[in-house]
């Protein structure tokens, strides 16, 4: 089966690891950071101006893809609830000894409750692993766009990228 | 009969901007919607926009709208609502155009008209197709974000353009569910960004498939899907059933050129730009002088190019109006080429700009 964001609007690994939007492997190991998975050249910009560090540079032409520098990025998360294809997310690896922290936009009703145990789920939206809730965040400046944070087993750090949907039809 | 500088038909972002430059230049102008409020597409589009952040990118469709509406209340553009134009004439003074309000029929000269009129949705022939439950995904869009109905509980999509993905992503927002995303082609046609939110939500996409056929006695119940070879013929034996509600269908959009038509003006066909497009130079004047177009009615494309058009269009107006020195717009109008070009780069705008170079190059050759 062919794959890749055109046939089944999920971007492979490889995809994502020869964007300009992801760190280094090293880069993960020392704190929280964006990871932008955004794989085409599409026209749009917001993200450059959301990141009060300039961490993000798209420049000109605005088809450029987002590049992301990741000594100043400082793992705010300021960016994630600007980019309107919901494309960055957020990730601390070491979150603790075990466990990784994944943030996400997440525009569903209902939400989970901070501290609730929830199925989380991959880029195909199905089920990998249970994960605690961190974090609900939701100010007037997110514009309706809700940030969800949990933790998850370490190992999924780069595959937990939402909660499945309640009432969802899985 | 009441005459004006400009009158624009449609009040959606190409129409709204067009205003707004022509009584930024001091001009009289007269927007003419057939809707009870301005805004076109823009006020059922829930979503944050893609774009740069000169167009108002990371905002929502509707606030962009109601800055459009604020502005050109500021500016005191004339809004006539309720009123389907129906007719365009040319008159010795400009051109006339001729409109419904309150049930009887108005007209009003414009020294400049303006079409602004958008696309409508194409549809999708297949057996059960007639059956109530099947839908232009425009059409779910408005239940949903302006009627606050939700359509169906099970929707199955076709098509995925951008509309297809986002209407399938808003779908699940107001709580029902996507089964299926269908698409005839060997690939997602829209953003993979767009794609992504609707498969994270848990909908498969299925490229290289089409609805075979849609069965049920008074209303959609079930859709059979179909795979397709390369040249879109069915593979017998691929066929599956899914339980439905709603087929909903986002295969396009064409341009609402009819009044173009009425007033003479030459067409040309581009597919990718919708199908038949009136001819327009770079001032977006059609072959009908005094007569411009701009937005989805000269290619469907986006709201941030229908808004750059818009004033594109507003701006020339303005100078054959000599409410600009030529030197003015030409700065003011190379300012907007700069933005719209821009937008037009890319795998997805590079298309769009070979097609609107090449209806250029059209208008050229036709003079
Ligand atoms: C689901 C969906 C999502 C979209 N998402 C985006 C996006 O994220 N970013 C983006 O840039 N664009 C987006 N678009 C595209 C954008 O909405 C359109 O390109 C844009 O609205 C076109 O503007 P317009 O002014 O040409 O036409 P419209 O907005 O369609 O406005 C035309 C107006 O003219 C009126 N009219 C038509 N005929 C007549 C007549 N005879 N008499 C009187 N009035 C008439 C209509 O009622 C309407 O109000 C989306 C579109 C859809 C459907
Ligand atoms: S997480 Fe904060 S610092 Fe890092 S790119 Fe986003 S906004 Fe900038
Ligand atoms: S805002 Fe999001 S979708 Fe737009 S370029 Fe940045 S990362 Fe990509």
């Amino acid at each position: 089966m062919a794959d890749g964001v055109k046939i089944t609007g999920i971007p492979t690994m490889e995809e994502l690891k020869a964007t300009p939007g992801l760190v280094s492997d090293q880069r993960f190991e020392k704190s929280a950071v964006a990871v932008i998975e955004c794989v085409q050249e599409i026209p749009c910009n917001p993200c450059e101006k959301a990141c009060p560090f300039g961490a993000i540079i798209v420049g000109s032409p605005i088809t450029n893809l987002p590049v992301i520098d990741e000594d100043k990025c400082t793992g705010c998360g300021l960016c994630l609830a600007q980019c309107p294809g919901l494309a960055i997310f957020r990730v601390e690896k070491n979150y603790t000894d075990s466990t990784s922290m994944v943030e996400f936009p997440f525009e569903y009703y209902p939400l989970p409750e901070e501290g609730e145990t929830v199925p989380c789920g991959g880029r195909d939206g199905q089920y990998i692993t249970d994960g605690k809730v961190l974090k609900i965040k939701k100010t007037k400046q997110m514009d309706g766009t809700t940030l969800v944070s949990v933790e998850v087993p370490k190992q999924y750090f780069m595959d937990v990228r939402t909660i499945c949907r309640k009432g969802g039809s899985k | 009969m009441r005459k004006v500088q400009a009158v624009i038909v449609g009040g959606g972002p190409a129409g709204l901007a067009a205003s707004i430059e022509i009584a930024k230049a001091g001009g009289k102008v007269v927007v003419i919607d057939e809707n009870g409020k301005p805004g076109g597409q823009l006020f059922k589009q829930i979503h944050k926009f893609f774009g740069s952040r000169e167009h108002r990118a990371g905002v929502r469709g509707y606030d962009i709208g109601t800055q459009l509406l604020k502005e050109t209340e500021e500016l005191g553009v004339e809004v006539i609502l309720d009123a389907p134009v129906y007719g365009l004439f040319r008159d010795p003074a400009g051109i006339m155009v001729s409109y419904m309000k309150d049930g009887r029929e108005q007209a009003i000269i414009g020294e400049k008209v303006i079409l602004a009129t958008g696309a409508a949705e194409n549809a999708l022939v297949f057996p059960g197709s007639t059956l109530p439950g099947v839908m232009g995904a425009g059409c779910a869009q408005t239940m949903i974000n302006v009627n606050r109905v939700l359509p169906g509980q099970k929707v199955i999509m076709v098509g995925s353009g951008n509309v297809g993905l986002i209407v399938s992503y808003q779908l699940m927002q107001a709580g029902a569910e996507v089964l299926a995303l269908v698409e005839a082609a060997p690939s997602i046609g829209g953003y993979g960004v767009h794609a992504g939110k609707i498969r994270r939500a848990g909908t498969p996409i299925y490229v290289g498939h089409t609805i075979k056929r849609v069965l049920g006695k008074t209303q959609v119940e079930k859709v059979e899907l179909v795979a397709l070879d390369e040249k879109f013929q069915e593979i017998p034996g691929t066929e599956k059933m899914l339980e439905a509600d709603t087929v909903c269908i986002a295969v396009g959009l064409t341009p609402l050129t009819e009044l173009a038509w009425l007033a003479g003006c030459e067409f040309t066909f581009i597919p990718l730009l919708g199908g038949h497009i009136p001819i327009h130079n770079e001032d977006m004047e059609t072959t009908v002088p005094g007569l411009y177009v701009a937005g989805d009615i000269a290619g469907a494309e986006e709201a941030s190019t229908a808004m750059e058009e818009g004033r594109l269009s507003g701006i020339a107006a303005a100078e054959a109006l000599k409410l600009y020195t030529a030197e003015d717009a030409k700065t003011l109008k190379a300012e907007v080429w700069d933005r719209m070009n821009a937008l037009r780069t890319g795998p997805f705008g590079q298309k769009r700009y070979d097609a609107k170079e090449q209806l250029l190059a059209t208008a050229k050759g036709g003079k």
